[in-house]
């Protein structure tokens, strides 16, 4: 279970790095269409090769990868069909097109369908891949792409930053928004590919996205986003993992919707930006506004031969159009917050209250 | 060749297949051009992956029946795309990340809920939900197609009934809201529509490639004609073909090996886009080609 853990851990930290900037980007769902082709490269290389084992597959893979970016890409171009929908044919296609020829050329090799399509964590620890005479673990691929992420995003964090949030910027002083723009997707390809083994090819746009997107509510800063979004793909492993081994059910499956789990928690409890903390400020918003319209109508009428009528405490729910309980709860919250007093059965404002109501009309 | 067809279509698997995926074809052709119109397109991905937990929990609580499936995964669908609109909403998660993040988190559990499904609960076997992966089409019984055909019948009728309403909600929201039209209940409408047509061909054609049969269809009618009316067409009739050559073609391969009809239907439809991309009366790329070529010897 250890083991387990490390895997699912190192795959979330790798693909939360490159998927900081997915979602900055607005380029999430690109990920979702890489993750899917990653199949056909595999299937199409291994006809090459003719050989489960040999490295050429991940080449091939992370190239259909930048194949499929390519392709969504011409498409838009002919301005025929909208990006989202050029994605929604692309990838399918291809993932189809690998499906089927998996199922039609590879039988009994181990191969199958369901087991590329649910991802094998627990085969990361064996040697598997043969390069350079050495038998070389997924794990061990995984751990070099993540330093190859590590390594370019510390390289690279100014020229991403800038690109990223004022692209026009980037361009005009001179770093080439397309050789970034296709460095990243290069960088998400290979991602994709040392995750695909582990995860299978639906659950790593999640493993992307999801820890990016927690991220993203908790900070504004770039730098501590990234070691943010690492450390919720962490989390998330560990629950995850740790879930699956009590209910004998599938790893990477229990990950993915772990990371759902944390995602939830701070959507609704994030410090100042979350679902509660955004309900409280709209409470304490609609509060201090209705002592302001109250200290606004007294300010009005304060000095007027009026005033007799209109501050009276009890015709409140008349003169603003609250109901009884509503005044009631104002008038007491402005009493204990020092706005107004209580003159018989008059309200009066005080400095406080009457500096409230100043700032409404702009006056000093 | 004709014999040849003659031949598949006397055995009464491959006819029922083939009906079915034709009727799933033509619903999911006719909402695919909304979503499509609207840019959605990838709506149809999320539903259908998010589809599986829903029919995970269904088979749990008991349903072995194609229409209490299909109803706790429609459930499940719909949730996720509510999800994704809370989180679109009510945060600054960009609409795509929302969008990728549900279907994976979605997915994942339903991944998870499946294996706990195999290995404790007795029946499971008998009944493989990891069809639903990828879909067998010859695994379609009567009264899937019933399920299919019903269902398929009231979406249809209640798209014929609000068609002017969602016709203006698609292409001009804003005026559709200045007139007084109830446009959130129509965008949820139009929405839960959209989640009835996907998760009915779930048993078919699977929930990864049932997208495919949302979008490909509507992307090609949409290059023979500007006219909503004639691209509703056109799209059932091209994906009513894609379920017929698509579940064809799976039994023709499937005489060597097991192919799965998903990702034969979602080629077939591919192709239809394909050749419309080039084709295309609308603004097919042949003739833009040809117009410049006539344009530049001066003939124009």
């Amino acid at each position: 279970m250890r083991e387990l853990i490390l895997v699912l851990a190192v795959v979330a930290a790798t693909c939360a790095i490159p998927g900081v900037f997915l979602v900055l980007r607005r380029m999430s769902l690109v990920s979702d269409a890489i993750g899917h082709v990653l199949l056909l490269g595999i299937v199409l290389a291994y006809f090459i090769t003719r050989n489960l084992d040999s490295p050429w597959l991940l080449v091939g893979a992370a190239m259909t990868g930048l194949l499929t970016v390519v392709l969504v890409e011409l498409l838009q171009r002919t301005k025929l069909v909208k990006s989202d929908a050029a994605i929604g044919l692309v990838f399918p296609a291809l993932f189809a097109l690998g499906v089927l020829l998996v199922s039609v050329n590879i039988r009994n090799v181990h191969l199958d369908v369901d087991a590329v399509l649910l991802g094998q964590p627990e085969l990361a620890t064996v040697p598997r891949w043969q390069m350079f005479g050495y038998n070389v673990k997924p794990i061990a691929i995984l751990f070099a792409v993540l330093t190859l992420n590590l390594t370019l995003c510390l390289l690279l964090f100014k020229e991403l930053k800038l690109s990223t949030f004022d692209p026009g910027l980037a361009a005009a002083l001179g770093f080439r928004p397309g050789v970034l723009h296709y460095g990243l997707m290069t960088v998400v390809s290979i991602t994709a590919v040392a995750a695909f083994d582990a995860v299978g090819p639906v659950l790593v746009v999640g493993f992307f996205v999801v820890p990016a997107a927690t991220a993203f509510l908790l900070t504004d800063r770039l730098g501590l986003m990234i070691v943010l979004a690492v450390a919720v793909g962490i989390v998330a492993a560990v629950i995850g993992v740790t879930a699956a081994e009590r209910l004998d059910s599938n790893t990477a499956g229990s990950v993915a919707a772990a990371l759902g789990l944390v995602f939830a928690l701070v959507f609704l409890a994030a410090p100042g930006r979350g679902l509660i903390a955004a309900q409280f400020q709209h409470w304490r918003q609609r509060r201090t506004f209705e002592e302001t319209m109250l200290a606004v109508h007294l300010y009005q009428h304060e000095g007027t031969p009026e005033e007799a009528d209109e501050a009276r405490a009890d015709g409140l729910d008349q003169h603003l159009r609250w109901p009884q309980a509503r005044v009631h709860r104002v008038v007491d919250r402005a009493l204990v917050n020092g706005l107004v007093l209580r003159e018989r059965e008059l309200l009066k404002l005080t400095p406080l209250g009457r500096e409230r109501a100043k700032q409404v009309f702009g006056e000093r | 060749m004709i014999n040849t067809l003659r031949t598949i279509f006397d055995s009464p698997g491959v006819r029922d297949a083939a009906l079915g995926t034709a009727l799933l074809g033509i619903v999911a052709g006719v909402m695919g051009c909304f979503a499509v119109l609207r840019r959605q397109s990838l709506q149809g991905d999320v539903i259908s992956h998010a589809a599986l937990p829903g029919v995970a929990v269904a088979f749990l609580l008991g349903a072995r029946g194609p229409l209490l499936l299909v109803l706790g995964g429609a459930i499940a669908g719909w949730v996720a795309l509510m999800l994704v609109g809370v989180i679109g909403r009510r945060s600054r998660v960009p609409v795509d990340a929302a969008l990728g993040g549900t279907l994976a988190v979605f997915f994942g559990l339903g991944l998870a809920l499946m294996r706990y499904i195999q290995v404790n609960v007795p029946d499971a076997s008998r009944h493989p939900l990891d069809r639903f992966l990828f879909g067998q089409a010859a695994l379609l019984r009567d009264s899937d197609l019933w399920a299919i055909g019903t269902i398929g019948a009231v979406v249809l009728l209640l798209l014929s009934l609000v068609w002017k309403e969602l016709k203006l909600l698609t292409f001009d929201p804003d005026y559709a809201a200045s007139v007084g039209m109830p446009v959130r209940r129509l965008d949820l409408l139009l929405t839960t529509l959209t989640v009835v047509a996907v998760v009915i061909g779930l048993k078919a054609v699977g929930v990864v490639l049932m997208t495919a049969l949302l979008v490909a269809p509507a992307a090609a009618a949409r290059q023979w004609t500007n006219r909503l009316g004639s691209m509703v067409v056109l799209a059932a009739a091209f994906g009513a073909l894609s379920g017929i050559g698509g579940t064809v073609l799976s039994h023709q391969l499937g005489s060597r090996a097991a192919v799965p009809t998903g990702p034969t239907i979602v080629l077939v439809a591919t192709g239809f886009v394909l050749f419309s991309l080039v084709f295309g009366l609308a603004r097919g790329l042949a003739w833009e080609v040809r117009w410049r070529s006539v344009a530049k010897q001066g003939n124009l």
